[in-house]
């Protein structure tokens, strides 16, 4: 019998048909949409006279450009209100749910999915949203699509796309104390390159990555598309299944035991030949960080910015552009840079375990004058979370503040914006030029790097507080 | 929607040879705000192309007059990043018709299918070869013909073939979008998702 990977067998079994020379027409079990990548979807939906074929498996939330201060009032940006109000008629006209602003569930798209239980092993899943890729920790293929795609899967719950090759990348071993799935992530994109997975979806494998919580795997996915890959998931296992057992949209009662038994079967078959396979030890990671304009530019915090050694014109044009605009030269430590702004937050790590690594983190500790941080909860359910466990309360003591849910400076859509040439620590996903801000300067942490950060108020490894740590699970 | 027809391009060529242009750069996220498709191509390139008081960048490429056409020339790994269409739309709108690289992100490249902007992947060596042409002669020109699927530099005759499925190729020469294609399938998806 042919060998077939997880990927292999959710994909052939969501395809409706094969064009020869062409892409396969592949079936969307759910649909997640926000404020910003639907508007002209609909729009074109309903100018064509069409309708959404299948309105319950699509559900929506506002999060890209919406504010975190204030969210019972009116939106002040006229934009960004237009765009919610619009989500708001179009989810009514069209049959479908939304979690609107200030409502129990309302976050993140990618927080959301999972935290509600939607998001379940098997599924194929697409959003206008590249971090998509997100959902594929519960062994799903889940990848980000554009506008055009969002109006078919609205109109015949299809897409059509070319499969994509296999990639396996399987990080073995234990990872050190004040070591988190980010860094494991940003030291593979750190390998890769940011085109490096461009074509391929990949498998995340190996005990490095199975000894993960759902929270730390959801990073390690979320980020898949930073090294140009459509994708990323992992096999599901015990610690799937126990993370979405009584969610509100998980299966319950004889169905549960149904659905977990079918969940079993997804896994790559022994022997299944990859197209491509990296091979990483857990011991080689340490705490990493960005220092350029793109996430494959990343180092050790304890590490020094590359030279432009065998380099050639065109690489070397583009690096010391990208360096220019951090205002970093070749070769420098970045340990001890003055920061002036941290941001934790995003569909990468604004998750619950996120918060309380760096609640745990400056617990008795004071924020340092220099920075200005923003901390921002993924969902209102991560929020309500927050405040129930004292990470509210430990945080305000510490001088930090919470604010409310959204994408907020990640993509500075809102009124989070780093200012021109200062430098923002961020938990996010992305260190593109201006992307918290015109001329903003954005380097990528962990949690635990950022809080280290907040605190001594320049670059800093979190292990140099070793004896504060508390290992993520 | 459906587009117009792409058969054969003939036009110069705009050069911008930076590498890993992120689709953030194409067009800045506080852009995105529109409920319609209107009005991105202005903000194509925003922030290289204008600076803080909205001042064009005289040294940013669309800024210089001695270059204009309808394909623009890019650098290694274009449009990676988010997949806002609004980064092909803002292509467009602008202008261009053809984008052609030694490589791009995948989910830009499918937005670029989807809305008739052909993405012409050529060989890092012939890309080299068409900057290098354009850097000498700004007025050179650029032949793609998608039904022979080539690429030619007209002022040496020298060309390449590329890649593109027969599906998206008949749809390109077609102005047909997917949706066109999907929407003959309705009976086949309904039975699909009833089975599920």
């Amino acid at each position: 019998m042919e060998k077939k990977s997880l990927f292999d067998k959710i994909w052939d079994a969501h395809v409706i048909q094969s064009i020869p020379d062409g892409p396969d027409v592949f079936f969307i079990d759910k649909h997640f949409i926000h404020e910003v990548t639907s508007p002209v979807a609909f729009l074109n939906l309903e100018k064509r006279g069409n309708k959404v074929m299948f309105p319950e498996r699509t559900v929506a939330t506002p999060d890209h450009n919406v504010p975190t201060i204030d969210q019972d009032k009116t939106i002040k940006d006229q934009l960004s209100r237009m765009q919610v109000e619009r989500l708001r008629e179009n989810c009514k006209r069209h049959g479908v749910e939304l979690h609107d602003l200030g409502t129990d569930h309302h976050g993140i798209v990618h927080v959301i999915g999972p935290e509600l239980g939607i998001t379940q092993p098997g599924m194929t899943i697409v959003c206008g949203d590249s971090h998509t890729s997100t959902h594929g920790a519960f062994g799903t293929i889940a990848f980000g699509i554009g506008t055009s795609e969002v109006e078919m899967v609205f109109a015949t719950q299809c897409i059509m796309q070319a499969k994509a090759k296999k990639m396996r990348i399987t990080v073995d071993g234990e990872l050190g104390k004040g070591i988190t799935s980010k860094d494991i992530i940003l030291y593979i994109i750190a390998q890769i390159s940011a085109s490096g997975g461009t074509g391929y979806f990949i498998e995340y494998a190996g005990s490095a990555i199975t000894a993960l919580s759902m929270e730390a795997r959801m990073t390690i996915c979320n980020m898949s598309i930073e090294m140009g890959a459509r994708g990323g998931l992992i096999a599901p296992d015990e610690t799937t299944f126990e993370y979405l057992k009584g969610k509100q949209y998980a299966p319950k009662g004889e169905e549960w035991d149904k659905a977990v038994a079918h969940w079993k079967t997804l896994k790559t078959d022994e022997g299944t030949v990859f197209d491509l396979e990296y091979h990483y030890n857990a011991e080689d990671i340490e705490p990493m960080i960005t220092y350029g304009t793109n996430p494959g530019m990343g180092v050790k915090v304890k590490g020094n910015i590359p030279t432009t050694d065998g380099m050639n014109d065109s690489e070397n044009k583009s690096y010391i552009k990208s360096l220019d605009y951090m205002g970093f030269k070749p070769g420098e430590s970045l340990q001890g840079k003055k920061i002036d702004y941290v941001f934790v937050g995003s569909c990468t790590n604004g998750r619950i375990e996120d918060l309380r690594s760096v609640a745990q983190f400056v617990k008795g500790k004071k924020k340092a004058d220099n920075i200005t941080a923003w901390i921002v909860p993924g969902s209102r359910e991560v929020e309500k979370m927050a405040i129930k466990e004292g990470i509210v309360q430990t945080l305000e003591e510490a001088g930090f503040k919470l604010r409310q849910p959204g994408c907020s400076a990640c993509l500075a859509m809102n009124d989070d914006k780093i200012p021109s040439g200062k430098y923002a620590v961020s938990t996010s996903n992305r260190n593109f030029e201006g992307r918290q801000g015109p001329g903003s300067r954005t380097l990528l942490a962990s949690p635990l790097t950022v809080a280290a950060v907040a605190i001594t108020g320049v670059i800093t490894d979190p292990r140099d507080f070793i004896e504060e740590l508390v290992q993520e699970k | 929607m459906a587009y117009d027809k792409f058969e054969v391009l003939t036009s110069r060529v705009v050069p911008l040879s930076s590498e890993n242009v992120d689709t953030d750069q194409i067009i800045p996220a506080r852009f995105l705000k529109a409920t319609e498709r209107e009005g991105f191509g202005d903000n194509l390139f925003r922030d290289w192309r204008y600076d803080n008081e909205g001042k064009p960048k005289a040294d940013f490429v669309l800024n210089d007059p001695t270059y204009s056409g309808k394909i623009l020339l890019a650098g290694k790994n274009f449009g990676s990043g988010s997949s806002r269409e609004h980064a092909v739309w803002a292509i467009y709108d602008y202008g261009f018709r053809c984008v052609v690289s030694s490589f791009f992100a995948d989910i830009f490249k499918n937005n670029c299918l989807n809305i008739g902007v052909l993405p012409v992947t050529v060989s890092p060596k012939f890309a080299d070869e068409l900057f290098s042409a354009v850097e000498a002669n700004p007025e050179v020109e650029v032949e793609v013909d998608i039904k022979k699927q080539t690429i030619t530099l007209l002022s040496t005759g020298s060309a390449e073939s590329f890649d593109i499925n027969s599906y998206k190729k008949d749809n390109m020469l077609n102005g047909f979008d997917d949706i066109d294609y999907l929407l003959n399938l309705k009976e086949e998806i309904v039975q699909f998702e009833a089975n599920k």
